[in-house]
């Protein structure tokens, strides 16, 4: 996610239309009017979010025949999350092992 | 007294407060949360090790350091100390060199009430979206190759949006 900056990715994610979309991608690729079924909501209005999505880098867009899939990039998000998902639990162990610090200086001040 | 780290976020406000009540005087944990070689001790989860480059405990000092996992990635991060840190508050600026640009402001204060210490940090974040990316981390669910753990992923961020 070199050139990606979290923000970009996150701001991709804060619509729950794009989160949605993302969803459906995950079962596999999908046109437009596909994507768009879903929800009481324009064609161009989809195209918009999927705009959006591919500046993320989180989906990509090929071409068959007259219509455009749309694909599901997985890695962004992954390196995004596995960075995220550590925050509540860093700080959780990071505490215990400052518990466990603690103790031990105050059982033994000179440490 | 309770071992429960608080995790506060309220809509709207770009920032994060955390609070975890230690047993121990306000002196130490500010002895552990200035002296590096404490530091090091407890800073990050054990599957990480950590490397101190820099940490000038003044005003205008700099602090850094490194971590790595078992597969060798590194996480670095520094900042800044804004005024002489003291058990009344510490107050730095955060930058992960990951995703440089992102800068927290982070406020952390120890009151102390019969020989146990709370300690509370407030993380200001520059945009909503940059702390609401941080505020994510309470998903579980990594993300894998397999479609099906990602379907959990997105499903569990519209719950949270």
């Amino acid at each position: 996610m070199s050139d990606d900056r979290l923000s970009t990715v996150f701001g991709a994610l804060a619509d729950p239309t794009r989160r949605a979309i993302l969803d459906r991608l995950a079962e596999g690729p999908a046109t437009v009017t596909e994507l768009a079924e879903p929800f009481e909501m324009s064609q161009p209005a989809i195209s918009r979010h999927l705009k959006v999505l591919e500046r993320a880098g989180l989906i990509s867009r090929s071409r068959q025949a007259t219509f455009r899939l749309s694909h599901l990039e997985a890695k962004p998000l992954r390196e995004a999350t596995e960075w995220l998902a550590r925050y509540r639990e860093y700080w959780e162990e990071s505490y215990q092992r400052l518990d466990e610090l603690l103790a031990s200086i105050q059982r033994d001040p000179d440490e | 007294m309770s071992k429960e780290t608080r995790i506060i976020a309220e809509p709207g406000i770009p920032q994060i407060i955390i609070e975890r009540e230690f047993d121990a005087p306000r002196d130490l944990v500010f002895r552990a949360h200035t002296d590096p070689e404490l530091v090091k001790q407890w800073l990050g989860p054990r599957n990480l090790s950590m490397d101190i480059d820099r940490f000038e405990v003044r005003d205008g000092g700099i602090w850094r350091y490194v971590q790595r996992d078992e597969q060798g990635n590194e996480y670095a991060f520094h900042g800044v100390f804004h005024g002489d840190p003291s058990p009344d508050s510490i107050v730095q600026t955060f930058e992960y060199e990951g995703y440089p640009g992102n800068v927290a402001l982070e406020t952390l204060t120890l009151e102390e009430r019969d020989g146990k210490t709370l300690l509370r940090t407030n993380s200001v974040f520059q945009t909503l979206e940059a702390r609401d990316g941080m505020l994510q981390s309470g998903m579980e669910h990594g993300v894998n190759d397999g479609y099906e753990r990602l379907d959990e992923l997105v499903a569990s961020l519209a719950s949270v949006g």
